[in-house]
């Protein structure tokens, strides 16, 4: 975190930001809204200029709104209003970066879309110090008409980079289940949608359950549970054809698959029919299991860490559920990570390894802690009472986890420091279990 | 970078379209209910430990419900739990004795017990938990004569709650096993 951050007030105050006005027009209507519920004390000024553009007939795609959401949905900037622009120059050279500093802002950005040929959108971006007058940085992504939108991402990651010193994660995607409708009726989905929830694509549906979604490390498959044959099986389904694949359906539990970082396992729990729960290897290419744990209680929920050495689970052979470290190559060496509550579920791994956030219980409810591996200190992140399911950010710099927000559930984000909380929530229906996918390779 | 993963199964979903920023995406998305790849995976485990021989591969057909014996005795087919517990209470002695009874004299009639748990704590510990309760009934049944190829169990975890709501009195009727008896 760079000092402008260490400046700030512990205490922040809480804001409602609605986004509305930002978005696009023409928009389709986005599944999922980002309401800011918490952001820094001081968040940066800067003036995100509209970008010129020229554009093919179907309607210019404005990139300048996306990229101010993303930064305001940090909760770590504060975009200056269009309306109190009173120059648009989209060109560096014609930046007068002291007016940009009277009106108040630290940097601007101004920034070009060109069609150098049909099949090519050109995206380009200045980036200024309003302060100093001098170009911080620019830079120009190659997109074409289906990946203007994801270029507007690479652009407020670029600029969030160069201000923070922290790698952006706005051009990433997340997945997350949706459940509409009551039973016998009810409809589940697993839908892949941009970070923002802009996007929205179903790449399943089922009248049945569908739990535990987790991405490949490439971010090309989505392995998941599914309960279309009355009882679990797991399946790996390829994101860009639907193309699904059936991986384990083995009598009893199948559950929460997990792939290593190299991509060529799954971690999974599998019960037999003796329905006793433990981790498994599957080797995908060589179709071998491996057992890791073997052990009467409950050992579910695997983790990998980012070296692929370690598997943090869930076991409760202390009595309650506790979140447990073993060495994969030599699976006997485990060592138990958290103490404390009487409940600590469902751990996910920091992508710099340091850092484990699971599912923790405080009094009657149930919130999102991190512990941090080398200290071991817990800090409780979250305020609900049946929050579950988080997930790091790929950048490391935040969590998605499920909340209650009264009947309804819906995904929340809360960045590692604490000092920004923000919910998206779902016009339709309850969302939960959300994955953060990783950056795009 | 990523080898090309896995056996290949008959294809369930549609292919999915790219979207169109300036139009509303089209989802073809797979639809887990036409026709998901029948057969599961049948590989023989390797790795040598004892028990693996009990993860032999179930066919996707997992039994269909049947409406099951018409005395009105057996028409209770519910157990409840308390938090955190897969002890079967003293309550439902009876009533496990007469499910026992019936299977035990009727050999060829099956049943799935399917256990579930409350809304709280985390997805797949719940799957664990609601399998804990299913065993339970399963090996009280067995106790009582029923022949271990009589019986199937499945956890939805929290995955099929009862009733809707997060009041004690919601999660309470939630925490249950089912006893379905099946064609």
């Amino acid at each position: 975190m760079n000092k402008r951050n260490a400046r700030h007030v512990q205490r922040a105050f809480s804001i409602l930001v609605v986004l509305a006005l930002l978005w696009p027009p023409g928009r389709a209507q986005a599944d999922l809204q980002i309401l800011i519920t918490k952001g820094v004390t001081d968040p940066i000024p800067i003036a995100i200029v509209p970008f010129a553009h020229a554009l093919p007939p179907d309607g210019p795609f404005d990139v300048g709104a996306v990229v101010q959401r993303d930064l305001e949905s940090s909760g770590r900037f504060r975009a200056m209003p269009r309306s109190q622009m009173k120059e648009t120059p989209t060109r560096v050279a014609d930046v007068q970066a002291a007016d940009w500093k009277a009106a108040g802002n630290d940097y601007v950005a101004v920034g070009r879309v060109s069609m150098p040929s049909s099949s090519e959108i050109d995206v380009e971006c200045d980036l200024i110090n309003s302060q100093s007058g001098d170009l911080v940085a620019t830079q120009k992504f190659i997109a074409n008409s289906g990946s203007i939108r994801n270029a507007a991402h690479q652009i407020s990651d670029f600029i969030y980079e160069k201000i923070l010193g922290v790698r952006g994660a706005f051009a990433t995607r997340i997945a997350y289940i949706s459940v509409q409708g009551k039973a016998p009726a009810q409809k589940y989905q697993l839908i892949v949608a941009d970070a923002d929830g802009e996007n929205p694509k179903v790449i399943l549906e089922s009248t049945q359950p569908i739990m535990s979604p987790a991405w490949s490390p490439d971010g090309q498959w989505l392995a998941y549970v599914s309960f279309e044959n009355k009882v679990s099986g797991i399946y790996v389904q390829t994101v860009r054809t639907g193309e699904r694949h059936l991986v384990s359906a083995r009598v009893g539990v199948n559950g929460a698959p997990a792939f290593s970082p190299d991509g060529s396992k799954l971690a999974l729990t599998l019960s037999g029919s003796g329905g006793n729960l433990d981790i498994w290897l599957l080797d995908l290419s060589l179709q071998q299991l491996t057992r890791l744990t073997d052990d009467p209680a409950v050992d579910t929920e695997a983790a990998w860490s980012p070296d692929g050495k370690s598997i943090y689970f869930t076991s409760d052979r202390a009595g309650g559920p506790q979140i447990y470290r073993l060495d994969v190559a030599q699976h006997q060496r485990v060592e138990r990570i958290t103490f404390g509550s009487s409940y600590n579920a469902r751990p996910r791994v920091s992508p710099d390894g340091r850092k484990v956030a699971f599912v923790t219980r405080e009094g009657s409810a149930y919130r999102i802690g991190v512990e941090d591996l080398a200290s071991r200190t817990v800090n409780v992140l979250s305020k609900g009472n049946l929050d579950e399911s988080p997930s790091f950010a790929p950048n490391g710099a935040s969590i998605i986890y499920a909340g209650r927000d009264g009947e309804i559930g819906t995904l929340q984000m809360v960045s590692v420091d604490g000092l920004v909380t923000q919910r998206l929530r779902s016009d339709q229906g309850e969302v939960r279990e959300p994955v953060w996918g990783p950056f795009a390779h | 970078m990523q080898k090309n993963i896995l056996v290949l199964i008959a294809l369930a979903g549609a292919v999915l379209a790219a979207g169109c920023p300036s139009h509303k995406p089209r989802p073809q998305p797979a639809n887990a209910n036409q026709g998901a790849p029948s057969g599961s995976l049948d590989q023989p485990v390797t790795s040598g430990d004892n028990g693996t021989n009990a993860l032999g591969a179930q066919g996707a057909n997992a039994g269909n419900e049947a409406a099951g014996p018409s005395s009105a005795q057996l028409q209770n087919r519910t157990i409840y739990f308390d938090f955190d517990s897969s002890d079967i209470k003293s309550d439902y002695n009876a009533l496990i004795t007469a499910h026992a009874r019936y299977l035990a004299a009727n050999p060829s009639v099956r049943v799935r017990v399917e256990g579930n748990t409350d809304e709280r704590g985390s997805r797949e510990y719940n799957i664990g938990l609601g399998e804990r309760r299913a065993q339970a009934v399963r090996r009280a049944l067995m106790l009582q004569g029923v022949n271990e190829s009589q019986i199937t169990t499945v956890s939805y975890g929290e995955e099929r709650p009862a009733v809707t709501g997060h009041t004690e009195d919601a999660w309470s009727r939630n925490r249950r096993a089912n006893i379905v008896y099946l064609q």
